[in-house]
């Protein structure tokens, strides 16, 4: 049976984290299962945790009253899903579902974000990875932005 | 136990001067009578009219007519129809307009409505004509059209002998018996070789009417027999309704996973919204001819329920028949609470008897209340 | 309450999609009043009938304007009227924006595409009295600059000094060089108290709930920030039960509300 850690470190997140952080982020680890349809958060809610997706797919939604949930951006295994866990006001901006049965490591982000007050060098590698997500998020957005598929006439 | 009304008793071999003493006054005088397999409401000028010796056997999703072993004229509890269908009518126009070149008139329909003596109205039924009352004339703006149906109306209840399958007025406090809001009120006695009716007198003008009919004042016993009748009406209800805190249970549990309970069962049929007595939501049509000169705008009955009714730009609010159903019932006993001061529910049960999937409103609250429970009891057995 | 006749004085197209025009009533009557934020039911001969924001100026009774965005038959319809075409008006209906509420203390119009048109006349109720209130910010952010309503205006106003003009689209065309983001960006630039502020937000429901989140986190308390909600009406005064958001009737408690004061509804889906 693998155990927490072996799993968090599996994921590419934990890629490159030394062994004290492995430990602490399997602390702070647990295993959890999405059906599909399944919830993992509402837009408003507090962000406490986050998650690293091992397999299946999250939808990250907003939801417009006539034109129900908008799906705006898929996250699969391999992938992180949140990260307003480690930005005030530490609220999500956007709900998250399951579109397919998804396990994932849930993250107490609270936690973390606790622990790298204390352990600058913990936040640094957790901001560091963090950051790269969002960069990454930010160019697809942008491509996205700009309607590439469109005829321009 | 009787209230401060001056109570007489009225023959049943008089009972015809009642009817006929209201068409004399220039009443169209609307009572029970049966069609179609049902107790519906409609125009009646004899006794013969009345569902005489039948009575309604209902339960989630189902309606029978059947024989009663005796004569009793109101021997039932309600039928499909409420007197909504005359104070607030399914199809009203409202205006017509001719536009002629780049002018344009309108002309509000004027309705020249005779006055009505509604027949029959049980307990539950006049306080659902009274929950309608406060939507139309005690808000900011007066719906003209209904107070003016309204205004004119006599009042004639009758205290219920026997409850209905689907029956919980006693949960909601707006029966078996007619305490207020009548003319005249009537509490069938049959039995001993006896068939009489106990009358109330509500109004002035209850009291004009019963002059001119034969009666005399009635006597204790009489008077306790009729209590009795409804103290044992109230003790036989087919279902029961926590109403406790019921606003904040429910305001509480948007996202309770009954709701998708309920939503697989639900056709969004709108059946429940046509029988309910206090339902009132409308849609208006526009209508033109085919010339482009005469138009008219016509406002009819419409339900929650529907794709439509909650349609903006782009799509509907409420796309999901769990959103539907949940609207429905959060505003029947929660919503409505806030809007209008009292509940939107007067127990008469007909949503339960007309679903065709027998949903239970009574059941559903029971649901969510009991998991609550449920939910909270085990937090609490976590903490010790 | 029936339509009163009028008809359509002049109209123009403020972009691809939405119109503006000015009505005037058929039969000689009494001049419009109307408080800023209001709406009327406006009816096409024969079509139907919809709710639309009134966009002129309050103080100017003499003239009734609308700017209405042609997104379905009868919105359509009403673009099709031309001058002297008669339609139906039935109204104001609703409440108003606070106005008053915002004397002496800062003020923050936050409008989003066609949720500009039932802030305008914000905008000019408080220049005709600019000294009652304190720094007003006008944040605008629509889709592309082609969308810009009341370009002009909206020049005029940058030039003022009074008053701190914004202007932002999601995707810029060649040749613009103004803000390119969503309006909420557009906030962190706005000069206010939050502590004494006052907030009037109007667009679709996921950039005001956006817009709502940047305020508070900029300190805006609930109770000060207002914002315009939107659903079916057929008859504008209470009695359809269509417009029903939560407890509330949005023709007649709202459309405009205060935000501590229905915010939580927002969260529940499909209500």
């Amino acid at each position: 049976m693998e155990t927490l850690e072996r799993i968090v470190a599996d994921h590419p997140f934990a890629r490159g984290l030394d062994r004290r952080h492995l430990e602490l982020l399997a602390g702070c680890a647990s295993n959890v299962r999405f059906e599909t349809n399944q919830v993992a958060f509402h837009e408003g809610e507090e962000a406490n945790e986050f998650y690293l997706i091992r397999e299946g797919k999250m939808a990250v939604e907003l939801h417009a009253p006539e034109r129900g949930p908008i799906n705006i951006l898929t996250v699969g295994g391999g992938e992180v899903l949140g990260w307003s866990w480690l930005v005030p006001p530490y609220r999500w901006s956007f709900d998250a579902r399951a579109i397919e049965p998804t396990r994932a490591i849930a993250l107490d982000g609270k936690c973390l974000r606790e622990k790298s007050e204390r352990d600058n060098e913990l936040g640094y590698q957790l901001h560091k990875r963090i950051a790269q997500i969002m960069e990454e998020r930010l160019q697809a957005t942008r491509l996205q932005l700009l309607n590439l598929y469109e005829v321009h006439t | 136990m009787s209230d401060n009304h001056s109570t007489f008793v009225l023959e049943r071999d008089n009972f015809q001067q009642l009817l006929d003493v209201l068409v004399g006054r220039r009443y169209q005088v609307v009572g029970p009578t049966v069609r179609d397999g049902a107790i519906v409401y409609d125009t009646v000028s004899s006794t013969a009219d009345l569902p005489v010796g039948w009575t309604d056997e209902q339960t989630g999703g189902s309606y029978r007519l059947r024989r009663r072993s005796d004569q009793a004229l109101f021997g039932y509890a309600v039928g499909p129809n409420s007197w909504k269908r005359f104070l607030h009518p399914p199809v009203v126009r409202l205006w017509q307009a001719t536009r002629q070149g780049n002018r344009l008139e309108i002309q509000e329909e004027v309705h020249e409505n005779g006055k009505m003596a509604f027949l029959g109205v049980r307990s539950c039924e006049l306080h659902a004509i009274l929950i309608q009352d406060r939507v139309f004339l005690h808000g900011q703006q007066v719906e003209t059209r209904y107070r003016s149906r309204r205004e004119q109306v006599f009042v004639v209840a009758v205290n219920c002998a026997q409850a209905g399958g689907t029956c919980f007025c006693t949960s909601m406090n707006t029966g078996p018996k007619a305490r207020s809001g009548f003319d005249l009120a009537l509490t069938e006695v049959l039995g001993e070789g006896r068939h009489y009716f106990l009358v109330e007198v509500g109004t002035e003008a209850g009291a004009e009417v019963l002059r001119e009919l034969r009666h005399r004042p009635a006597e204790d016993a009489e008077r306790q027999a009729a209590d009795r009748i409804c103290a044992r009406t109230a003790a036989a209800m087919g279902r029961s309704m926590d109403t406790v805190d019921i606003r904040d249970l429910l305001y509480r549990n948007y996202e309770h996973a009954r709701w998708d309970n309920v939503a697989a069962r639900c056709l969004t049929c709108a059946n429940c919204t046509m029988v309910c007595p206090t339902c009132f939501c409308t849609t208006v049509e526009d209508v033109t001819d085919l010339k482009g000169e005469h138009a008219e705008r016509w406002q009819k009955w419409d339900s929650c329920f529907t794709m439509d009714f909650s349609y903006i730009h782009g799509g509907s609010v409420r796309a999901t028949p769990k959103a539907r159903y949940r609207q429905w019932m959060t505003h029947k006993l929660a919503t409505w609470i806030d809007q209008f001061g009292t509940s939107g529910c007067v127990g008469c049960g007909r949503c339960i008897t007309w679903c065709p999937v027998g949903i239970d409103i009574t059941e559903e609250v029971s649901a969510i209340r009991q998991s609550e429970a449920g939910r909270n009891a085990k937090q609490n057995h976590g903490n010790t | 309450m029936v339509p009163q006749p009028w008809c359509v004085r002049r109209s123009w197209w403020e972009t691809d999609d939405s119109f503006s025009f000015e009505l005037q009533a058929q039969n000689e009557g009494p001049t419009f009043q109307f408080s800023p934020g209001q709406f009327n039911m406006l009816y096409v001969f024969g079509i139907g009938e919809v709710p639309i924001s009134i966009s002129g100026n309050s103080a100017k009774a003499e003239t009734l304007i609308h700017t209405v965005r042609a997104v379905g038959p009868t919105t359509r319809a009403l673009g099709d009227l031309k001058r002297g075409a008669p339609l139906g008006v039935r109204g104001p209906f609703g409440s108003g924006w606070p106005v008053d509420e915002a004397m002496g203390k800062d003020l923050l119009i936050v409008a989003g595409g066609i949720g500009m048109a039932p802030l305008r006349p914000v905008v000019y109720a408080v220049l005709a009295r600019r000294q009652q209130f304190g720094r007003v910010c006008l944040l605008y952010g629509t889709r592309t600059p082609d969308d810009i309503l009341y370009a002009k205006e909206l020049q005029k106003w940058g030039k003022r000094t009074d008053l701190e003009t914004l202007v932002t689209v999601d995707r810029a065309s060649p040749g613009w060089t103004g803000n390119v983001g969503v309006v909420t960006t557009l906030i962190a630039r706005a000069q206010f108290d939050p502590q004494h502020a006052i907030a009037m937000v109007c667009g679709p429901e996921i950039m005001m709930r956006f817009t709502v989140r940047e305020l508070q986190t900029r300190g805006m308390r609930s109770d000060g920030i207002h914002i315009s909600m939107e659903r079916n009406m057929k008859c504008a005064v209470g009695f359809c039960g269509h417009c029903q958001f939560g407890p509330t009737f949005i023709c007649k408690d709202g459309p405009i509300f205060r935000y501590d004061k229905i915010g939580h509804l927002l969260a529940i889906r499909e209500i």
